[in-house]
């Protein structure tokens, strides 16, 4: 059978680009090695085509059902190759001022992209594996980059050693799984768990406890998030951002595709350890946000809360399968916005960070003035994050919150232990404008001129935040259109 | 009847102006000060001429209905609808936002208050605007939460950097309490959407506010849905009013924020609370509201007295105005607790009168403060007459018609708040409404007790040596000009008060039908 070429374009061009930038790096002479981010770009661009190119081509399925472009699959590629871009263009004055191999870490930053754009194509259980792999392993690399920083070694070596742990976790489950349905297709495990009776039904359900422990880990939730504070904090900034964006979406990506099709006959199982499992993540995110004074660490504890919001649709599955698509087009619409805000939180405090490198709160101080649309921006962001209006991430919440009540028992009780949530959050998410707009900072400084490409990042996610506010139809729409896919 | 494209867009230009001002506000270097307020000055008034247009093109024998409306799609995929209107009872609200927000930005030609930043003070009280006014006009559960949120995060900023010593504090309460009370509110929106209406056709949800209310009204709802979700809206309303016990942001907020963002808060925001009850959670959850009717006023009763004992304890001047109005929304959820006509009328006419009296006390405490520097009354140490004469005069008028004289704006809707809880709707229990009515009564004395007694310490006897050295300007033209209409409007609507009384009248009566059937 010959190969849809079309199909994997867009992973062909991202792995020819992590070549390319391999090879050019050892041409590239030493007071030039920032060009990698470009053809690094040009790449990530180039594959942002590819996926343009499949829109509206309906559904392509290659390697007998492994790997299927549909609707969630190019939704969610064309999302991490924004995520990319994002990515690409506020580590580039970061990385080359701050004395980084700079070829290398662009080789692993792309690598790991590879990686999120494989997983939500991904539709069985080995793909998945690997997609997963392939976000985390250069992750390690890239989370102790700072290496002269102690704190850095101490983030990345943790980082490492529960990711490892996990993983194995969670490749035992799945091998338990394929011994149990002798299937690793999704679809065909789905009608392979029903079958199951006695004990063989309580192994499978031990088996996708262990499965859920792997991505658990990659989306921070309790009580696997440990890693996530210190890993933000030593990591360099922009790594951060990777981490808290697109690796956290890519579990989430495989998440979804594994409860919603593969374990969904078992939800009535694992549905109250989701429930479970999103309230504990939001509550210790939350209180412990409250407490923090370095903003990627309190970006680190808001994205575990977050991570319960995001959890939250998942404890509502059950056998109502409308109520189900609903469920995953809410989480879907909620990644996608969550995303646009934290990209652009991240990059504001990446050129902060130029400035007063320790990132505490209080170095925000006076940026109203310094860097007014820098304030600005980072305000709307804040306020995103926190789900009030006028900004997208209202529509975010809006939409699980939707689900919840709609899906009755539970979900209403859920969606009243998330508002008290979003209550709170508002208290460390306002530290931030607070710092930048009430208070002045301790020595004058003068204007200073906001990195361009970090600019257009903190612009466009302004812009996006502010836009999906005033017509968040396209936001669901495209939440719609991944929930078909799989129904 | 079809609308001519003026009466479709009308709402809608009228609404969204001062956002759009603020758009501009913002491409304005700030260098250009003058601009910038003459800027929002040109803005609001030409907002507030929209709003007298549709007030006049208003017809106000179909008051009852709602006219100039637009409803198009907005949010497909829920369902969620842009749909505007205005009616008898959103008519004189939606007219004394424009109303007050021209006063403010004329108050803030002359006067920002530090640390300045023009711009940014500017752009943000006319985002507040826009908040405040869409509430009256928003008949889609989504957008009607949009625009009540909206006015959150600018009130925020208002307080926290233009306030006075304690703003951050007072500006992260008022922010927390209200977000609070709103998210349950939202859900509760949210219930109604699942639970309520489905259109034929499509057999999709709505959160279309007319239909939920017909469904609503018409006994759609169960009645142990109508309990849990009256509580969880009630509960959104109730902070914002702010009913006691959930009053306690109210103080802080109003004495640390700057004179506009007072005369604001109290002139318009409370009323986006009092509103909610009368336009949603009453007619939409009658079962709800008939239960919840005598703990409500209780509440209101309590919060009467309660307000005026805590207003005679005041040292803050400006503190003291702020806990009054606790007192005189207390009156004014009394009226609504009666579920009668009357009462409603009174809720109404009671938070117009309010907004206009107790806007103009807030415009007079700021400007107090802008020549004694000082909020304290000891400190003031009274002789303001000898000092001020207008002023001083201009002080006792408004504080007189706050503490309810007959023929002043503040009389009416104290008085008929507590006529209708002589004989509250014939479900409710009379003997204990008769006891709110007494509980009221009593705290009308207190009221002018507490404002007289103000007036004493401030206005009358010698002034202290001190500020006779300093001397001081008696009222500004600025003054006179933002002051004017709200004096005036304190003396007319005290006379004619069938001007509200007739617009809302049509409107109430349907609420009330439809939650005693």
């Amino acid at each position: 059978m010959p190969i849809d070429h079309h199909a994997l374009l867009p992973v062909e061009i991202v792995s020819a680009t992590i070549l390319l930038v391999l090879v050019v790096d050892l041409f590239l002479p030493a007071r030039a090695k920032e060009a990698s981010m470009w053809v690094g770009l040009v790449g990530i661009l180039a594959a942002l085509g590819a996926v343009v190119s499949l829109i509206g081509g309906g559904e392509r399925t290659v390697f007998g059902g492994a790997y299927v472009v549909d609707a969630f699959t190019l939704i969610f590629q064309g999302f991490f190759l924004a995520t990319a871009v994002a990515v690409l263009l506020i580590s580039y004055r970061y990385l080359r001022d701050g004395g980084f191999y700079q070829g290398e870490y662009y080789f692993l930053l792309l690598t790991s992209f590879l990686g999120c754009v494989l997983m939500p194509a991904s539709r069985n259980l080995l793909m998945l594996f690997l997609a997963l792999e392939l976000v985390s392993a250069p992750g390690f690399l890239m989370a102790a980059f700072r290496k002269s920083d102690i704190k850095g070694n101490e983030g990345g070596l943790k980082f490492f050693i529960i990711g490892v742990l996990s993983t194995a976790v969670m490749l035992y489950g799945m091998s338990l799984i394929y011994g149990l349905t002798s299937s690793l297709e999704l679809h065909a495990i789905a009608n392979g768990l029903s079958t199951l009776q006695g004990p063989h039904e309580t192994l499978a359900k031990v088996a996708i406890l262990f499965v859920v422990v792997g991505f658990a880990f990659k989306v921070s939730a309790v009580p696997f998030q440990f890693w996530a504070p210190d890993t933000y904090e030593g990591a360099p900034v922009p790594v951060a951002a990777f981490l808290g964006v697109a690796s956290s979406a890519a579990g989430f990506a495989g998440l979804l595709q594994l409860m919603f099709v593969a374990f969904v006959g078992q939800a009535s199982f694992w549905a109250p350890i989701f429930a479970v499992l999103s309230v504990l993540t939001m509550t210790l995110g939350n209180l412990v946000a409250l407490r923090q004074r370095q903003t990627v660490r309190l970006l680190a504890y808001s994205g575990i809360a977050q991570s319960g919001y995001i959890l939250l649709p998942f404890a509502l599955v059950s056998a109502d399968a409308a109520v189900n698509q609903r469920a995953f087009q809410a989480t879907v619409s909620y990644i996608l916005i969550y995303a646009v805000m934290n990209i652009g939180a991240f990059a504001v405090a990446t050129a902060v960070a130029e400035r007063r490198p320790s990132l505490q709160i209080e170095d925000f101080a006076g940026l109203a003035r310094i860097s007014p649309l820098l304030a600005i921006a980072m305000t709307a962001f804040m306020v995103s994050l926190a789900g009030v209006p006028p900004t997208g991430g209202f529509w975010g919440k809006l939409a699980i919150f939707a689900v919840a009540i709609e899906r009755g028992g539970v979900g209403p009780w859920l969606a009243a232990v998330m508002v008290v949530n979003s209550v709170i959050s508002v208290a460390y998410y306002f530290s931030i404008p607070r710092a930048m707009i009430f208070d002045e900072a301790d020595e004058d400084e003068a204007r200073v001129a906001t990195p361009a490409l970090i600019g257009v990042v903190a612009g466009l996610a302004l812009l996006a935040v502010v836009a999906i506010f005033i017509l968040p139809n396209a936001i669901y729409r495209l939440g719609e259109l991944s929930a078909l896919a799989f129904g | 009847m079809t609308e001519t494209t003026w009466q479709q867009w009308a709402i809608t230009i009228t609404t969204f102006l001062p956002i759009a001002g603020a758009i501009v506000v913002l491409f304005v270097p700030k260098e250009q000060d003058r601009m910038i307020r003459g800027l929002g000055v040109v803005t609001t008034a030409l907002a507030f001429c929209g709003a007298i247009a549709i007030a006049i093109g208003f017809d106000y024998d179909r008051s009852g209905e709602l006219q100039f409306v637009k409803d198009v799609s907005w949010i497909p995929v829920i369902g969620a609808r842009y749909h505007v209107g205005i009616d008898g009872i959103s008519m004189p609200l939606f007219v004394l936002t424009f109303l007050l927000g021209l006063l403010c930005a004329i108050y803030t030609w002359r006067y920002v208050p530090p640390p300045g930043r023009t711009k940014a003070f500017v752009a943000l009280t006319l985002l507040l605007i826009t908040g405040m006014a869409g509430t009256f006009i928003a008949f889609d559960l989504i957008l009607f939460f949009v625009f009540w949120e909206l006015v959150l995060v600018p009130m925020y900023f208002l307080i926290g950097v233009w306030g006075s010593a304690n703003r951050q504090y007072a500006s992260i309460k008022f922010f927390l309490y209200t977000l609070f009370g709103s998210v349950f509110m939202l859900l509760g929106f949210l219930a109604l959407y699942f639970s309520g209406p489905t259109d034929p056709v499509t057999g999709k949800h709505t959160f279309d506010l007319l239909q939920i209310t017909t469904f609503g009204a018409g006994g759609g709802f169960t009645h142990t849905f109508q309990l849990i979700v009256f509580g969880a809206i009630a509960l959104g309303f109730a902070v914002k009013v702010p009913m006691w016990p959930f009053h306690t942001w109210l103080p802080d907020a109003h004495t640390e924020a700057p004179t506009i963002g007072s005369v604001l808060l109290a002139g318009i925001m409370l009323k986006m609370g009092t509103y909610g009850f009368v336009r949603i959670a009453l007619p939409v959850l009658p079962e709800g509201a008939v239960a919840y009717a005598p703990w409500i006023g209780a509440l209101a009763a309590i919060a009467i007295v309660y307000a005026a004992l805590a207003c005679l304890a005041q040292k803050d001047l400006k503190r003291l105005i702020a806990f009054s109005s606790v007192g005189h929304m207390g009156f004014v959820m009394l009226g609504i607790a009666t579920l009668t006509t009357i009462g409603i009328q009174a809720a109404i006419f009671g938070m117009v009168a309010h907004g206009v009296i107790t806007g103009m006390l807030f415009f007079l405490v700021g400007s107090i403060y802008d020549r004694y520097h000082t909020r304290e009354i000891s400190e003031i140490g009274g002789g303001m007459s000898e000092l001020m004469p207008k002023m001083a005069g201009i002080f006792a008028f408004v504080a007189i018609a706050s503490l309810g004289l007959p023929g002043l704006a503040g009389f009416i809707g104290e008085f008929m708040s507590l006529l209708s809880s002589f004989s509250p709707a014939a479900v409710l229990n009379v003997g204990l409404y008769r006891t709110f009515m007494v509980v009221g009564g009593i705290g009308t004395i207190l009221t002018a007790g507490y404002f007289l007694w103000m007036l004493q310490r401030v206005n009358q006897g010698e002034a202290p040596l001190k500020w006779k050295e300093h001397g001081f300007r008696d009222i500004l033209a600025v003054e006179w000009v933002s002051w004017l209409p709200l004096l005036t409007l304190t003396l007319l609507l005290g006379i004619v008060p069938s001007i509200i009384l007739e617009t809302t009248k049509n409107g109430v009566d349907l609420i009330v039908h439809q939650v005693l059937g």
